[in-house]
């Protein structure tokens, strides 16, 4: 029972991040229907930028404030330079370039950082809790409330505010949205920054726990795309169970069965879930009435 | 208001639109009236900027539009309805019409809100529902109300009676001729010539992408060759 709960604990924490990878993959997705494989380099920057500006002297929050800014402008770099001059190419097209975006950011980092593991200080203390005969770390608990308040962000952005409306409008419908004066230009744009910027948070929190380096993003792209597919492609609330669930599934068979397989399971994910049921678990419900 | 000179526009490789040449003026409603495929719709796309243009030139109030992306042009006072209505489906009705004003700089959307409402008071009642779940009918006042609410100078409408009951069809073009009274100009593509010709000040016939014929409205309603080939006589 002690060792289900621990797995469950450890399983939701990697599943939180594997959860904002897959809202970024879906935010970008929907506005633009572009699959951004850059977006795991989000975390990987997220972390690095973080633990670099500390090293220069900078205290945690004003370190983790500049990496979100840093990031959020290569997000919008990777938009203006890369996305946008392609605009109307293939969708394979525009994941190529994604994945260019991807190997460019990640060598720029091994150049212009370095390439080895880095650790941030947990945020409150190392001191496990022990609950029911598991440890939960205090970093576990800010990586579950982080997420959980990044969401919440998210959600009021889109619900509350007509630019979150605007990015809406330009997913259910582009050209309706152009012809309502929606410059949808900017609104993908605004999503790229946006997922960006829910990407480095990710990578800022879970670095205590997970170490982090040059090349963390490539895994981290690959399981939050899974987590998106897992969710269905282009619903938010199903990315974010989707990775929630990916990340209970991958340390559950790391813990019950072996943990060379645990980064297989996303893959198995992904296979299963587009020969079974190719809309996700939560895809079938979307409604569209012409 | 409107002018357009010599307007080519292709699909690819594919020429659909050979030198379209057309005005409208001021206050005015215009009818295209042409069969399925004569290019109607995407004389209409050229003209908000979402379809690309090959050659020629557009001009508003004698300015030149060409290179105007899509929302500066609705912002400088062209507003489409398009074809097929293409409300945003999973957002309110309350959203769609807010989204409308997008481009105003004057924040006083709540009055023009109020208008809209008052104009369509179906709309009203379902102001909190997914404009998905409307009704055709409703769908279209939703669109037409949308595209007010960036108060336009010329209004485009596509098909704005497509699949509507007959009933709703009278509301719709009643509506139009309202917006008509309050200064409004309308440029209106339709498949339903005759009621569409019969509200029109001037006419435009379009076949395979050219203007065939023009004149008024009533003029084309009586003459033969548009009487077979659109009105059925």
């Amino acid at each position: 029972m002690a060792e289900l709960l621990q797995f469950t604990f450890s399983g939701l924490t990697v599943g939180a991040i594997y959860a904002l990878v897959a809202l970024g993959f879906t935010l970008i997705y929907n506005a633009s229907d572009v699959a951004n494989f850059a977006q795991g380099e989000f975390v990987m920057l997220g972390g690095m930028v973080t633990v670099f500006a500390m090293a220069a002297g900078l205290p945690i929050g004003f370190a983790a404030l500049v990496a979100i800014v840093f990031v959020a402008l290569v997000g919008l770099l990777l938009h203006r330079l890369a996305i946008e001059p392609a605009r109307g190419a293939s969708s394979v097209t525009l994941i190529i370039i994604t994945i260019g975006a991807s190997i460019f950011l990640r060598g720029m980092t091994a150049i212009l950082l370095d390439k080895n593991f880095h650790n941030l200080p947990p945020f409150f203390g190392s001191e496990p809790f022990v609950i029911g005969g598991a440890t939960l770390l205090p970093q576990s608990l800010v990586v579950l409330v982080g997420v959980a308040l990044v969401l919440l962000a998210v959600w009021l952005f889109m619900s509350r505010t007509l630019l979150g409306k605007s990015l809406l409008a330009t997913a259910a419908n582009r050209t309706a949205a152009q012809l309502t004066g929606i410059n949808t230009s900017a609104v993908i744009g605004m999503a790229f920054v946006i997922s960006a910027m829910i990407g480095a948070v990710g990578g800022i929190l879970v670095t205590p726990i997970t170490l982090t380096y040059y090349d963390a993003g490539t895994m981290l792209a690959l399981k939050g795309f899974a987590g998106a597919v897992l969710g269905g492609m282009g619903n938010p609330i199903g990315a974010v169970v989707g990775g929630l669930v990916l990340g209970l599934l991958e340390q559950f068979s790391a813990g019950y069965l072996s943990s060379q397989y645990k980064d297989a399971v996303a893959f198995i994910v992904i296979l299963l879930v587009l020969f079974t049921m190719p809309q996700g678990l939560f895809g079938a419900k979307t409604v569209e009435r012409v | 208001m409107l002018a357009i000179d010599n307007l080519a526009s292709r699909y690819g490789r594919i020429e659909v639109l050979h030198g379209i040449s057309l005005n409208v003026r001021k206050g005015e409603i215009v009818t295209l009236v042409g069969s399925n495929g004569a290019g109607k719709s995407t004389l209409l796309r050229a003209i908000s900027g979402v379809q690309p243009v090959a050659s020629g030139t557009m001009r508003l109030e004698d300015k030149l539009i060409d290179r105007w992306r899509p929302h500066h042009r609705v912002a400088k006072g062209i507003a489409q309805v398009p074809e097929g209505r293409q409300v945003f489906a999973p957002l309110s009705v309350d959203e769609n019409l807010r989204l409308g004003g997008i481009v105003r700089r004057d924040g006083n959307i709540g009055a023009d809100l109020d208008e809209i409402y008052t104009m369509f008071p179906a709309l009203a009642e379902r102001r909190r529902n997914a404009a998905g779940t409307l009704s055709g009918g409703q769908q279209q006042m939703l669109a037409i109300g949308r595209a007010l609410m960036a108060r336009p100078k010329l209004l485009l409408l596509d098909e704005p009676s497509m699949g509507l009951a007959p009933v709703l069809v009278e509301q719709i073009f009643a509506t139009i001729e309202m917006l008509k009274t309050r200064g409004l100009t309308v440029l209106l593509v339709e498949q339903n010539a005759n009621v569409a010709l019969a509200i029109a000040d001037r006419g435009y016939v379009i076949e395979t992408g050219r203007i065939v014929m023009t004149g008024t409205g009533k003029e084309l309603l009586n003459n033969e060759r548009v009487r077979s080939a659109y009105l059925g006589m």
